[in-house]
């Protein structure tokens, strides 16, 4: 069936369900990639110039759309304004945290999130994929990723 | 005055060239945080000039797009600076071509991203947010290694002394690149303080890249990074 109007809010509903490749707790609402929803388009903007996961999640995108009777609705990748860990919505910092990775603090504050301490300490600048930093804790000693402010 | 065409050539065959040098360290790296980080750096200016390139291509209007510039052009239409089509060295070579060059750019892009052309800077305003962690960490590791051991500081001063030659060119042949020495010069000196390092000694500088005058290093690269699509036209997996 292809549908032919649909409201903006059932199509955010549609993406909730789209899933990070890298970040599976994350999905691309979430992660505040979708700028826009109008009639006939959905415009994302990607996280980092060189990520791996773009392709993959605009794939994503189109499948969901197509299973859901969208297949007319067009997706834009809409460079500016860039986009930044600010877009990260509440509910993805909670995910995030109980996912084991801490969250991007505005502050720059570090929190482990297995135990809460502050005392974490940069092991490397750059993590697993383009957006973490690897850190270690001080108190409870678990090495995790921090999502990078950027 | 250069198109947009030129810059965009410009930036995505620097980003593109030195994404692929980079990427030669990946499994060959002093240890593992290092493998992860320039194989990070690596894939950041990869991905920068699949948009530069990308935008190149539709500025020239004659059917090309990011890949065939990318994969089927000869070296003497290459037009990045000679400094990222440096062979590696040692990892203190690698760092100081970083060094001097991610500065440069960090500056180059912070001014494009301001600048009129659109499609430009909305590229340059996302690339620019990725090349100050490259600044950061390659800056650090010149005060780590000169501020080390002998050995380390010894070869610290000979990787710049050898990457100095390409300085010039950075500020050469590019429009408005020259005003951005002075905040580079201030910029490279703060670190060399930091890490006790000299300024390496004025020396004859070469330039060409921007022609297509490009080192012998070049063609072996792209010997490596085109023999598939030279040899499978199109292919895709």
């Amino acid at each position: 069936m292809v549908k032919t109007a649909i409201r903006a809010d059932e199509v955010f509903a549609i993406l909730q369900q789209v899933h990070d490749p890298e970040i599976p707790v994350l999905s691309v609402v979430d992660l505040g990639i979708v700028r826009e929803v109008r009639d006939d388009a959905v415009a994302i903007t990607p996280t980092y110039s060189g990520c791996p996961a773009t392709l993959v999640i605009e794939q994503a995108i189109r499948q969901a759309l197509d299973a859901a009777g969208l297949q007319k609705m067009r997706i834009e990748t809409v460079l500016f304004p860039p986009w930044t860990t600010d877009w990260i919505t509440a509910e993805g910092h909670r995910k995030l945290e109980a996912y084991g990775i801490a969250p991007p603090q505005p502050s720059g504050a570090v929190l482990c999130p297995r135990c809460g301490s502050a005392q974490a300490r940069l092991v490397s600048e750059f993590g697993s994929t383009p957006c973490k930093a690897l850190y270690r804790c001080g108190a409870c000693g678990e090495p995790f990723d921090r999502f990078k402010c950027h | 005055m250069d198109s947009v065409f030129d810059h965009a050539i410009r930036l995505g065959d620097d980003a593109l060239i030195l994404g692929q040098r980079l990427s030669e360290w990946c499994g060959h790296a002093p240890m593992l945080e290092v493998d992860l980080a320039l194989a990070n750096i690596a894939l950041d200016l990869t991905g920068q000039a699949t948009l530069f390139l990308a935008l190149a291509a539709e500025e020239e209007g004659r059917g090309r797009d990011a890949d065939a510039l990318a994969f089927r052009r000869d070296v003497l239409d290459f037009r990045n600076c000679l400094i990222v089509e440096q062979p590696n060295g040692d990892f203190a070579q690698t760092i100081a071509r970083q060094f001097l060059f991610s500065n440069w750019q960090e500056l180059l892009l912070a001014e494009i991203a301001e600048a009129p052309a659109p499609a430009l800077a909305a590229i340059a305003a996302k690339a620019v947010k990725e090349v100050r962690y490259h600044v950061r960490y390659a800056s650090e590791w010149v005060v780590r290694l000169g501020d080390g051991t002998q050995e380390s500081r010894g070869r610290m001063s000979d990787g710049l002394d050898w990457m100095w030659r390409f300085v010039e060119e950075l500020f050469d042949a590019v429009d408005g690149a020259a005003s951005l020495r002075p905040a580079w010069e201030a910029r490279i000196a703060a670190t060399l303080r930091a890490a006790g390092l000299e300024r390496p000694r004025p020396m004859r500088p070469i330039l060409g890249g921007r022609k297509g005058h490009h080192s012998e290093h070049l063609g072996h690269l792209l010997c490596e990074m085109q023999f598939l699509q030279r040899t499978y036209p199109g292919a895709t997996w």
